[in-house]
């Protein structure tokens, strides 16, 4: 039994056609052309959103070497197919949790370049007010809760979020992204049975780049098919090829309908790779470079511009001149981050509670 | 007792925790509680008892045990504009939901720049003296005190535990409510409060002119019975209810050493590291010069709670060696 099939379960009509692909080494299943075929203009936005992250993130290496930002800063290079594909499926209203290796999510998410950067340097004007950093991005009005830095630590959040939306019978998802490490976490499992069990509309995205900081997928878990581990709580669970943010956004609209339409959570394994190293911090003396090599030939935005040249889509001229649009609007969200006002220190000890909050004002 | 006992009923604090709890589900339909054998069994120690029945299951929730999701899930749930109501079995459970209470409860409005505060109530029971030994006994809200972001309530009367949950839930941000074992069979006259009840003032149990007994939650008998025998030997005993573990309400504390200038602090936590130790600093901060004598603390003795009914009461601080102490500041 091949492990999609081995993932479905009774109420999942069939996976998407990528959920077929159950080993990285077969590539050619994944640049299988999509069955739907989106105009080029949304093509475009993909692209476009992608470039964004990408882009943003080699600025922040460039930022982090000169030190003018700090911290732990885990970059999304390679893996920016799933945050743009599965943010497609999302409405406004719906809610998103996300991790540490966040940025991608939060630009994804419509957060501006400006103020995610602004975060990046500490600044007031951040969307966190300079309070959490790269690892804790936020933005209530946009639903997007966070930036949680332990692992796994967001998804008895996310139920909570679809309880809620569910009690006030508002159709809302809350989508949950989480990586191949949280498998290993408790909470991950009592989220996956309280959600499973409860019904609840959650989207639960695995990005499984078959790394936890230097401790590869096969070392972590006894059992390295997380979707069929997902689908054994009594959930949808596709495994779902990360790379192409194609199949990513039609295997994420097809789950979030059918949450919508009330059948209780999905979980969609996303199957990725990150180009760089965990963190700043990670020499990265664990992986082949070989193996790197490999997926960067996947690269998604290769993939995506490739194709999209292929049917005569896009030429190089729109390239560069997203490229420019893009480093435009980086160039200005360092700008504004590079002038924004530091809080005082003698605001230091506000928004611990409510009622410090209020003496911002 | 009143005068002529009209607007008096005998109550226990169990029940007077589940009236508070009832009162909450029918004036909020955001309300709603959920915890580990809330609904059918009618709560492990039975304070949610008929709830279920009243409420329905969507508003009292029986989870699987998974303290940290329905914890979790609870800060979630008040985040997306719910009023839940998390009832955790024990203080010792809890910390497998500690990842949800410090991590995320305590420092989403932090972390989010004052975006997202957590309306959330967790209540649990606390405490020793029932022989449950050493995994169902400990006193860890001084644990949770320690932690900016939250508030920590200790019901220790009637009243409080009938009347501290409202404000607890008005509260924007995460409130824990210590509820400790030994008090949910007392007994007793429940009286309308004279005033609201507020989560900020320790309250004074007993006025006193000697010595300040300092205390809180299931302690505060244990206190009060001290003061009788001190009263009987003449030794004017004040009793304070701290009712709030953090923002610990220091003033009461100072003012009651200005009147008293003799302190024993009451801790059924281990004195190291205890809400003890951080009271007994304050007063040695604030209060230095007022002191006619060392402060005095009475502890659990530093052992793992023992089942056996010998070992578990010599643990536990007691009446005598509350007096014994006070004997000891005194002379
Ligand atoms: C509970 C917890 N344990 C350990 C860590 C340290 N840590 C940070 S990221 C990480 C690896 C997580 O891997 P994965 O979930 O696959 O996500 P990825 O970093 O690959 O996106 C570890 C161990 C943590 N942040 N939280
Ligand atoms: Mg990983």
């Amino acid at each position: 039994m091949s492990a999609a099939r081995a993932t479905r379960t009774r109420k999942d009509p069939a996976p998407p056609k990528s959920g077929k692909e159950t080993t990285t080494t077969r590539r050619s299943a994944s640049t299988e052309a999509p069955a739907r075929q989106p105009d080029t203009g949304h093509r475009t936005d993909l692209l476009e959103s992608m470039l964004r992250i990408r882009h943003f993130e080699e600025r922040c290496v460039e930022l982090y070497s000169a030190a003018k930002i700090r911290g732990f800063v885990h970059l999304y290079i390679g893996e920016e197919a799933v945050a743009v594909g599965v943010n497609e499926a999302l409405t406004p209203e719906d809610a998103v949790v996300s991790t540490y290796r966040e940025h991608g999510h939060a630009l994804a998410r419509g957060i501006t370049a400006d103020a995610v950067m602004a975060e990046m340097y500490g600044r007031t004007t951040g969307c966190s007010g300079g309070r959490g950093g790269s690892m804790h991005l936020f933005d209530a009005s946009r639903r997007f809760y966070g930036g949680n830095a332990i692992v796994a630590g967001g998804l008895p959040l996310a139920a909570g979020l679809a309880l809620a939306d569910r009690m006030r019978e508002r159709t809302n998802v809350t989508c949950c992204f989480f990586g191949d490490g949280a498998f290993a976490e408790g909470e991950f499992h009592e989220t996956a049975n309280l959600a499973a069990l409860w019904k609840l509309p959650v989207l639960l995205v695995c990005e499984n780049n078959r790394y936890a900081m230097g401790t590869a997928l096969e070392r972590h878990e006894a059992q390295t098919d997380l979707a069929m581990r997902a689908a054994s709580y009594g959930m949808v669970a596709w495994a779902v090829d990360g790379m192409d943010v194609e199949v990513v956004e039609q295997a994420a609209r097809r789950a979030v309908e059918g949450i919508r339409a009330g059948t209780g959570p999905h979980f969609l394994e996303l199957r990725t790779y990150r180009f760089r190293a965990h963190s700043m911090y990670d020499p990265d003396r664990y992986r082949d470079r070989t193996e790197i090599e490999r997926w960067k030939s996947r690269d998604p935005i290769s993939l995506l511009t490739d194709r999209m040249r292929d049917n005569g889509e896009l030429g190089d001229k729109d390239v560069a001149t997203i490229e420019q649009r893009i480093t435009a609007e980086i160039d200005r969200a360092v700008e504004a981050a590079e002038q924004a006002p530091e809080e005082p220190v003698e605001h230091l000890l506000h928004h611990v509670t409510s009622s410090s909050a209020e003496a911002v004002s | 007792m009143g005068v002529d006992g009209s607007h008096e009923a005998k109550t226990t604090y169990r029940e007077a925790m589940r009236e508070a709890l009832r009162q909450a589900l029918r004036s909020d339909e955001r309300v709603f509680l959920m915890g580990e054998d809330v609904g059918r069994y009618g709560g492990c120690f039975g304070v949610s008892l008929g709830l279920l029945e009243e409420f329905g299951p969507e508003r009292v929730r029986d989870t699987p045990l998974s303290e940290s999701a329905f914890v979790g899930a609870g800060i979630g749930a008040a985040l997306a504009g719910m009023r839940p109501v998390v009832e955790i079995m024990t203080v010792n459970f809890s910390l497998l939901a500690l990842d949800q209470i410090l991590n995320n409860a305590a420092t989403l409005l932090h972390m989010s720049g004052g975006q997202l505060p957590v309306p959330l109530v967790i209540r649990m029971t606390t405490g020793a003296g029932r022989q449950l030994a050493a995994q169902h006994s400990h006193s860890l809200e001084g644990w949770y005190a320690h932690i900016p972001g939250i508030r920590v309530l200790a019901p220790a009367t009637l009243e409080d535990a009938r009347h501290m949950l409202a404000p607890a839930l008005a509260d924007p941000d995460p409130v824990l409510i210590f509820e400790h074992g030994s008090l949910y069979n007392v007994s007793g006259e429940l009286l309308e409060p004279t005033a609201p009840v507020d989560l900020e003032h320790a309250a004074i149990r007993r006025p006193g002119t000697d010595i300040s007994l300092i205390t809180y939650g299931g302690s505060l008998p244990k206190a009060l019975a001290a003061a009788d025998e001190l009263a009987a030997e003449g030794i004017s005993a004040e009793v304070i209810d701290l009712r709030t573990l953090r923002p610990l309400d220091a003033e009461a504390i100072t003012a009651s050493v200005a009147r008293t200038h003799r302190a024993v602090v009451i801790d059924e936590a281990w004195r190291t590291g205890s809400l003890a130790a951080e009271v007994s600093a304050r007063i040695a901060e604030e209060s230095f010069y007022e002191l006619d004598a060392p402060v005095e603390r009475v502890c659990s003795a530093e052992v793992p709670m023992p089942y056996a009914r010998r070992l578990e009461e010599a643990a536990l601080p007691q009446p005598a060696d509350i007096v014994a102490a006070a004997h000891r500041a005194v002379n």
